[in-house]
């Protein structure tokens, strides 16, 4: 079994703000836009190195949308940051019309997603996100697991023509995919190839995704472990395929069951090869105050919860 | 004064499409369409500079025009194919199955002339900020217009707009606000009394100019007062008080004909208020 080692841990809201400062660099036609939260979102770098196309909106995101749906007009690539909340739920009317109706080549990146914001508490928990942009026609939906993998989808949806909506978070966590990966929009990873049980992860749940096959593994179980970093599209391709070899699936992620990535992958399943099922996520609630880590472990988002889950849902097969 | 008189001839047409293209489709807002109808004129025919024939998405070296205020479509159709953006023939699919002319504008069928979706209101103006932004970056010295409405002016989002534009020097957009005193629910005043929006505009750090909607003298006059104002790092707002329903008697000063089409005996009645100058569609 491929064995993944944490050399060290990152935020993936730097692995953005790194890529976001190498397009800065390399591509004239990238502008940024932040409300009020740019050092939350490590744009400081591209802010002081390209202060011309840098623009503070103040905290008012929907006038940041909609500017950044107008400059795309006069050719600008332009990068809206701000919290996942603030830029779904608060804006959800003005990305729907100004940027996918639209078809604006406008990349939303937000962060602080999901529970593991951590103290701030459920106001700030954005856990809705991935079902309101992945309902929108036109957009692409991304969840990188690390900071290198988040670098890198920054600097492959700079060159993806249409409107992004680009996920990561606030906590340092494992940092484990490859410095120099490449990123294929719509193309999941298969990082653990296994025969009893496929797990499809996203955003922080691969980490726990990967420890889980450890779990796994010393009972005898093989997990095929994947990296649903694309959302929307969905490789529908890897997806089936793992399935009809394993016979069975767990879904894992930091975000509400209901309208998340496990919900696309029981979409197509149901469809084309109905198989039974566990999802990990958050379970119909809101969120709370705590750290990342007690958070994760209080809503059955750790690596055992994964691994129980796969035990159960080999049972049902 | 012959470019008036030609600017004057060409706004009945654009009523009589207006009332035609709501009258065939039996749904559309007649009423701010109609009040509009001698600015869309103005500005399609005199005041943009603009390449109607060869439209492209950016717009590069020409004046760009934004609609906030959605529901106005008919009237927006209307010039733009009058002008030479696609074929006034096209005017009778409006709001039709199939048609690139949708209720309110669109750019997913790819009309020629429209650059972004409105219809939910308040939205235009932060779009069109970001285009008169990328004009800043890509020098080009072309201005960026606007069209709001008065009622739209109760949404959050365009004071948002506002404070962005003064507080970050945009001097190359000049707003228009289609000052009519009513919104759907009957006069602004009533459901959402605006007070002073010049007062307001001011404050918020626009130059702020007045001018009368419905005569084509005083709008050439203060069009290029607006122009002349743009680039002294202030952007440039006018309200322009309009009649809603302007040109049919029954349709003037009242919310009823907000979003209402004519039924055939009212728009016949209707239709007669304007001569065919151009030849109907």
């Amino acid at each position: 079994m491929q064995n993944y080692i944490c050399k060290e841990k990152k935020d993936t809201r730097s692995g953005f703000g790194e890529g976001l400062f190498e397009l800065g660099k390399t591509n004239p036609e990238v502008v940024a836009l932040c409300a009020d939260l740019t050092g939350s979102l490590k744009m400081d770098n591209f802010k002081n190195h390209f202060p011309g196309r840098f623009f503070q909106t103040g905290i008012a995101e929907a006038n940041m949308m909609g500017i950044a749906a107008g400059l795309t007009i006069g050719g600008k690539i332009p990068f809206a940051g701000t919290f996942a909340n603030f830029a779904t739920g608060r804006v959800y009317d003005q990305v729907r019309q100004c940027i996918a109706y639209s078809e604006k080549n406008v990349k939303i990146c937000a962060s602080h997603a999901g529970i593991t914001l951590g103290e701030d508490g459920a106001t700030h928990q954005m856990l809705e996100d991935i079902g309101m942009m992945k309902m929108l026609p036109n957009m692409t939906v991304i969840s990188p697991c690390d900071f290198n993998q988040t670098k890198a989808a920054t600097l492959a949806v700079a060159r993806h023509k249409g409107p992004v909506y680009l996920r990561f978070g606030r906590p340092k966590v494992p940092n484990f995919t490859s410095e120099d990966q490449k990123f294929i929009i719509g193309k999941a990873d298969i990082l653990i190839e296994g025969n009893d049980v496929s797990v499809f992860a996203t955003g922080h749940l691969v980490w726990q995704a990967l420890q889980a096959a450890k779990i796994l593994n010393e009972k005898g179980i093989s997990a095929e472990i994947i990296n649903i970093h694309t959302i929307k599209p969905l490789d529908s391709q890897v997806v089936i395929n793992s399935i009809k070899k394993t016979g069975c699936g767990v879904t894992a992620e930091e975000h509400q069951i209901n309208g998340g990535m496990g919900e696309s992958i029981a979409r197509l399943l149901t469809g084309k090869r109905p198989q039974p099922l566990e999802m990990i996520g958050i379970k119909d609630v809101f969120g709370e105050s705590g750290k990342p880590g007690e958070l994760m472990d209080k809503f059955g988002l750790n690596a055992q919860n994964v691994a129980d889950a796969a035990r159960k849902v080999i049972t049902r097969k | 004064m012959s470019e008036i008189i030609d600017l004057k001839h060409i706004a009945p047409q654009v009523r009589r499409d207006i009332l035609r293209m709501i009258f065939t489709a039996q749904s559309g807002h007649p009423g701010g369409a109609l009040g509009c109808a001698d600015i869309f004129t103005a500005l399609y025919f005199k005041i943009l500079k603009h390449s109607p024939a060869g439209f492209t998405m950016n717009g590069s070296g020409e004046d760009l025009f934004f609609l906030s205020n959605g529901h106005l479509s008919a009237a927006w159709f209307s010039v733009l194919a009058r002008s030479g953006y696609f074929p006034v023939k096209e005017l009778a699919t409006f709001r039709h199955i199939d048609t690139r002319l949708q209720g309110h504008p669109s750019t997913k069928e790819g009309l020629p002339g429209v650059r972004v979706a409105s219809g939910s209101l308040g939205q235009g103006l932060s779009v069109a900020i970001g285009a008169a932004l990328a004009k800043k970056l890509n020098n080009d010295n072309r201005l960026v217009y606007c069209l709001m409405g008065d009622g739209e002016q109760q949404e959050g989002q365009i004071w948002e707009a506002a404070m962005f534009a003064a507080g970050k020097n945009v001097d190359n957009i000049i707003g228009i606000i289609d000052y009519n005193g009513q919104q759907i629910d009957g006069p602004c005043n009533e459901v959402m009394p605006l007070g002073s929006l010049k007062a307001k505009w001011k404050a918020f750090g626009w130059i702020v100019l007045e001018m009368n909607g419905n005569d084509m003298e005083d709008i050439i006059k203060t069009m290029p007062k607006a122009i002349e104002k743009t680039g002294q790092e202030k952007p440039v707002v006018i309200l322009m008080q309009t009649e809603m329903g302007y040109g049919v008697d029954f349709m003037e000063g009242t919310h009823e004909w907000h979003g209402k089409p004519p039924n055939e005996e009212q728009f016949k009645k209707a239709i007669a208020n304007f001569e065919e100058t151009l030849g109907d569609y």
